[in-house]
């Protein structure tokens, strides 16, 4: 059973509370012990947004820190470049290859940073940017770009495919479960 | 059986397998989801109080007649709540009684970062605090154990690392807990002078027999390790302590008020280096302090935000730890925003266009103080916009009171705007006060509240109408407008600004994340009309977009509200394809 540290980083209303409840509830089905952290209050209203899921034989704080995640899962690019420092030397980063500029680039009082990819792959020598926003496309529902990139990410863990679909059917409501579990596939066949 | 709990879940199933049967609250993140999580289950009468003090005169009442009773409030609804708390104190309790009071260090979503346990200390009351879900779980229990043993109320603090932390609960049944006899008590429930002295004396005593419970209760333990180190702590900083000294020893506090002094002093007495950990105030160290027991704590540690293993590691230990966490570089930040089609924007636009001083409140609408709106001023506590308006004016003159509102939204006018209206009213001042009417509690996560004719448990009842009321309270002018008829909310707010009585002008627009708020069509911008003048990007709306060569949407993000469509004089926006929304 291997101690997982992972972060979940993106925009408020891209789904990353739900995506970490879907990730807890695989690992504590695959017999892990949890802990989970997220702040709510500003998730639906565009902010950057943050969780993180420890699992392991036995897990203490339910925070990550600088250097402790083993893997970041990041929704959006920028968000990715924010919550690099929290990643461990060899931990994997896997990167929504996706731009959703904040308030302050649109009014114009900052750039958006350029070449952000290759920023990360400068520093980590595992990064893996995705284009998860067109794969959700394909799926008929930009919402679900979440569960493909968890799909991706599953591949880092020995949590069973099953398992995941499990989590999906009690975590989502029910008619967007078999959407979920397409993108899910969807994400996991990616990493192939 | 097993379950991965939110702490919040865990202290609303606390509730409910403990046999409590009423429970109110007014939502405050952290603190929202435990009154959501109790409201899901039959066997237990849950409401949304129109505010704090409400719901906890309401869970006062339902112990009085004789039931288990819970409310639960963020930090600063304490303050709010704090009257009826230091009272409740005094005459006890008859059927158990917990206030759960959800702290916010770091201040993720609050205006302020007090710490609750100086509430316990001041009112007399024990207080509890859990490290997990699990806890939170057990001490709900275990609280209304000794609420009912030792005739107090008893406070459950919690702070948002546990309240949002999700961990693994065990599940048992519900403990049915019949209704206690109700007694009329004259000397204990009345609270005139005369029989609050006695009571006084009683609640000395109470925190005499507590402080004794404290010394022997399981809710204090020491896990014995390397004598080395001692850690004292509490809370979501146990975690934090376990995580950077494993092998330390550890008095981990689960009542923290009030503190058992000789369990302190034996474990200080067998360790070489005593630590006190806990975030925010010193209040577990000043308590040591003045029992003469050494250690080391805000010394070395901070009384501002969060704490954390790398925080503990490099402040006590001086390793070079990979330092602060909240330090992202010159990453540009992403501050919460208000949403693609939210009324709040038409009002703020409408505000900064004419140049107008803003009282502001507390909700989602405090993000129109941010740019590119920037169009408010102020915000202190929930309902402050509106007496803030009348102290401006009273302190200079009706002329600035002419380019001055108060903005606050439907459910913070119920919670404590009133009183501020009537304040106006009563003492002959002319503000205008413009209430944000977008059917919902809209910053904790959509609660429905007096204003929507919707109760906690989604039955339907009867609806504030708040036109009626400002008409009740003497408010002559009242106009009802669309925030996003820019033309015509514009002309209302120049009339009611100019006018020398009071007024409310309510602006009336669900919010865009409501499920009954449908915008046909997503917009789209004809870049051979637009001129690229920019007077769309004054809305702050994040689905419009400067290219640095002209303006597109973000159709991921575009709700179709038709709000650039208004302002647009050129007419480049144009419907296409389907909404989002």
């Amino acid at each position: 059973m291997r101690n997982l540290s992972i972060l979940i980083a993106g925009v408020g209303g891209q789904g990353t509370l739900l995506t970490s409840q879907v990730l807890g509830a695989a690992a504590m089905k695959a017999g892990y012990d949890v802990k989970m952290s997220e702040v709510h209050g500003m998730a639906q209203r565009g902010g950057s947004v943050v969780t993180y899921v420890r699992i392991g034989k036995n897990v203490n704080s339910p925070v990550i820190e600088k250097g402790g995640a083993d893997i970041l899962l990041c929704f959006e690019k920028l968000e990715a470049l924010r919550w690099i420092d929290y990643a461990k030397e060899d931990g994997t980063v896997i990167v929504n290859d996706q731009r959703i500029d904040p308030m302050p680039v649109i009014i114009g009082s900052v750039k958006y940073p350029e070449g952000v990819i290759e920023k990360l792959s400068a520093r980590f020598p595992n990064v893996l940017p995705v284009k998860a926003l067109d794969a959700a496309r394909e799926l008929g529902n930009i919402k679900v770009l979440n569960i493909v990139m968890l799909g991706l990410m599953a591949k880092n863990t020995d949590i069973p495919v099953e398992t995941w679909h499990e989590a999906i059917r009690e975590t989502v409501k029910e008619k967007f479960v078999d959407l979920n579990i397409k993108a899910f596939d969807k994400g996991y066949q990616m990493a192939v | 059986m097993k379950k991965l709990m939110l702490g919040n879940e865990a202290v609303a199933r606390g509730a409910y397998e403990a046999g409590v049967t009423v429970a109110s609250a007014y939502p405050g993140t952290p603190s929202t989801e435990i009154t959501e999580f109790i409201a899901k289950y039959d066997d237990i009468y849950a409401e949304w109080a129109p505010n704090e003090k409400v719901a906890l005169e309401v869970a006062i009442g339902a112990s009085f007649g004789g039931a288990r009773a819970v409310c639960a409030m963020k930090h600063v609804g304490l303050n709010v709540a704090a009257d009826p708390l230091f009272t409740v104190s005094y005459t006890g309790v008859n059927g158990g009684l917990v206030i759960c009071v959800a702290d916010d260090p770091g201040m993720h979503s609050s205006q302020n970062e007090q710490d609750s346990r100086n509430y316990a200390l001041a009112a007399k009351v024990p207080m509890l605090e859990p490290s997990d879900s699990q806890e939170c779980k057990d001490y709900m229990i275990k609280a209304l154990e000794i609420s009912e043993q030792f005739d107090t109320p008893v406070i459950l603090r919690l702070t948002t690392r546990i309240s949002h932390s999700s961990s693994i609960v065990e599940l048992k049944d519900r403990e049915a807990v019949p209704l206690k006899p109700y007694k009329k008590d004259f000397g204990k429930h009345v609270m005139m002078p005369a029989m609050a002295r006695k009571r006084h004396v009683i609640v000395e005593e109470r925190m005499k027999k507590l402080a004794l419970y404290a010394e022997e209760t399981e809710l204090n333990k020491i896990v014995w390790g390397s004598t080395d180190i001692g850690v004292i702590t509490s809370g979501i900083s146990y975690q934090y302590s376990k995580e950077a000294f494993g092998d330390a020893s550890f008095l981990k506090l689960g009542m923290i008020y009030p503190l058992p002094e000789k369990l302190i002093k034996e474990f200080a007495s067998r360790v070489k280096t005593l630590y006190v950990i806990e975030e925010l105030d010193p209040f577990i160290e000043t308590f040591l302090k003045k029992i003469g027991v050494n250690c080391i704590g805000k010394e070395k540690l901070p009384v501002i935000g969060e704490y954390s293993a790398a925080l503990l590691r490099g402040k006590l230990l001086e390793e070079d730890t990979a330092g602060d966490n909240e330090n992202h570089g010159d990453v540009p930040a992403r501050p919460p925003v208000l949403c693609p089609g939210c009324p709040h924007r038409g009002v703020f636009y409408t505000l900064k266009k004419n140049k107008l001083t803003v009282l502001g409140d507390i909700g989602c609408y405090t993000l129109g103080a941010l740019p590119p709106l920037e169009s408010m001023d102020t915000c202190v506590c929930m309902g402050a916009s509106i007496g803030m308006a009348h102290g401006i004016e009273k302190a200079r003159g009706s002329d600035f009171a002419r380019k001055t509102v108060a903005v606050i939204g439907d459910s913070t006018f119920i919670h404590s705007g009133i009183t501020g209206l009537i304040d106006i009213v009563y003492n002959k001042g002319t503000s205008t006060v413009i209430i944000v009417d977008n059917s919902t509690t809209g910053m904790t996560g959509h609660q429905d509240n007096p204003c929507t004719g919707i109760t906690l448990k989604g039955e339907l009842t009867r609806q504030v109408d708040l036109v009626k009321l400002c008409h009740a309270i003497g408010v002559e002018r009242v106009r009802v407008c669309d925030p996003f008829d820019l033309d015509e909310f514009d002309r209302v707010v120049r009339e009611e600004t100019s006018s020398d009585e009071p007024s409310v002008i309510i602006a009336q627009r669900p919010c865009a994340l409501l499920k009954s708020v449908k915008y046909g069509g997503l917009v789209r911008v004809n870049a051979d009309l637009c001129r690229y003048c920019k007077v769309c990007m004054r809305l702050g709306c994040p689905a419009i977009v400067d290219t640095g060569e002209g303006i597109t949407i973000n159709d991921a993000l575009c709700g179709g509200c038709n709000l650039c469509i208004s302002v647009c004089r050129f007419n480049a926006f144009e419907k296409a394809g389907d909404s989002n929304a």
